[in-house]
């Protein structure tokens, strides 16, 4: 099965989007890399190859994980399946 | 896939191998550089090497340029050298250096003769070079021989996905046949340092690391005036989905694979402690970091992009690699090698590793990069501070 979202550990709470885009109310299938595991998530923005789909609600102050590490954090709430950038998640260095 | 145990390159006086065979016209200062280009003009199959600095440095930034110029003098991929600077003292010291490697190397200086006087006596010396040159053969050399650096540019999140990791997968199945690996970019691993740190082989190289890093973290935020958001993440980093500084240090550390680093160099410097990984405290502007690699003695260099870095070299051969489609189909003809099947999972990242493999063998026997066919030849020194 043809994969749309790619997640690189299972910790992490953000997938990327690894076909042209994904439109909203796309039932997309997600690929696990660290376990070889699948899931799935249905979208809710329009999301471009290479971006970021939140796998979670997430709320202001929390922290994104991907390759199970931390990479900034949330400064505007997120919901499942919205687009996660620059708009609403910052670095937490400088 | 079994890896071949050879290539084909061309054996230098020091026992060195180089992937090319290259006769350069080195400027010391950047007030010699139309001399050095009126030279390469007037003898073919000769490349100058023009560059901004050379004049009023001192102390550690005038020793990293003499390093890089004498380096990339020393880089086997050379086989001959002509240095041309204003003055004499300067310009002798140069070619002196290059000169322990045992390869061919004349100085000329500009003062008391002129750029036409200069370019005449310079020219005569590079038609011998060349002409010399251009009997050497390549031979075979065993694959110890090569010595590949990294760097990636242009990055956005399908690097880290799958174009790092192919990288990554070719240092994990070369490093065991006993070649020379570095990668560097210190400011791209902002946020990232801490598990770097981790991936030193020894304590000493874990602390040295990180001191390495720390330093640059402190002149970021002596100097920076606002967070850095222009510049770090780029614009073009961004518009390929790629968040934060954590987020893109992440990716950039995937090119390593499973490997512990030695070493820590400085900019430009040749490692000493054999086989294996280093890394050097780099800029993280492309032709910034490539032209200290290939002054360290790298002799072939593997430049994963995302969005379509474009970046050469003049004497190290520049091999790109992608995994975005996008990239391939809009650029195609800056992409040596193409690992875009990765995300559409058609390819798992051993299959991408083996034929990174096969397209750096076939670029260090000859066959020419995009970068080389399509006439980059970046060349751009690291400048630490003002000048005196």
């Amino acid at each position: 099965m043809a994969t749309d979202i790619i997640i690189h550990d299972k910790k992490d709470n953000v997938g990327v989007v690894v076909i042209e885009k994904i439109t909203p109310k796309q039932d997309c299938a997600c690929w696990i890399m660290e376990d070889d595991s699948s899931t799935n998530i249905q979208s809710v923005d329009e999301i471009p190859l290479g971006h970021k789909i939140a796998m979670v609600d997430l709320k202001e102050g929390d922290t994104i994980l991907k390759y199970g590490h931390d990479i900034g954090k949330v400064v505007k709430s997120i919901k499942k399946g919205e687009h996660v950038h620059v708009h609403n998640v910052k670095t937490k260095k400088w | 896939m079994e890896i071949p145990k050879s290539f084909l390159g061309y054996k230098r006086e020091n026992g060195r191998a180089g992937t090319r065979n290259h006769v350069i016209i080195l400027p010391v200062d950047d007030i010699s550089n139309a001399c050095a280009e009126a030279v390469a003009n007037n003898i073919k199959g000769t490349i100058a090497l023009p560059h901004s600095y050379g004049r009023l440095q001192f102390g550690a930034d005038l020793e990293l340029h003499f390093r890089t110029m004498i380096g990339t003098g020393c880089n086997p991929n050379v086989a001959a050298v002509i240095v041309i600077g204003i003055e004499p003292k300067w310009t002798k010291k140069i070619v002196d250096g290059i000169a322990k490697t045992g390869k061919p190397v004349e100085g000329f200086h500009i003062e008391r003769t002129g750029d036409i006087g200069t370019t005449m006596k310079a020219s005569k010396k590079a038609q011998e070079f060349v002409m010399w040159a251009s009997e050497k053969q390549r031979e075979e050399c065993p694959l110890s021989d090569l010595w590949i650096s990294v760097k990636c540019g242009e990055s956005d999140t399908t690097s880290g996905l799958a174009a790092n990791p192919t990288v990554g997968n070719l240092m994990d199945k070369l490093e065991p046949l006993g070649v020379h690996l570095c990668f560097g970019e210190t400011s791209e691993l902002t946020g990232a340092e801490k598990v770097c740190a981790t991936r030193g082989a020894t304590k000493e190289a874990s602390e040295k690391f990180m001191k390495t890093w720390s330093s640059y973290n402190d002149f970021i935020l002596k100097e920076a005036t606002d967070d850095l958001s222009e510049s770090q993440p780029t614009a073009g980093n961004i518009a390929g989905g790629l968040t934060t500084i954590e987020e893109k240090a992440f990716g950039n550390f995937q090119k390593i694979g499973n490997c512990k680093f030695i070493d820590v160099l400085e900019p430009a410097e040749e490692p000493t402690k054999g086989k294996g990984l280093y890394f050097m405290d780099t800029s993280s502007a492309a032709a910034e970091c490539v032209t200290l690699q290939a002054a360290a003695g790298f002799n072939i260099h593997l430049f994963p992009t995302g969005q379509g870095n474009i970046v050469g070299n003049p004497i190290e051969p520049v091999v790109k690699l992608t995994a975005n489609p996008l990239t391939v189909k809009g650029m195609g003809e800056h992409i040596d090698c193409d690992v875009s099947k990765i995300l559409s999972r058609e390819m798992n990242l051993s299959e991408a590793g083996d034929e990174l493999i096969k397209t750096t063998l076939r670029v260090a026997n000859g066959r020419l990069t995009c970068a080389e066919a399509l006439g980059h030849k970046e060349f751009v020194m690291t400048k630490l501070y003002r000048s005196a």
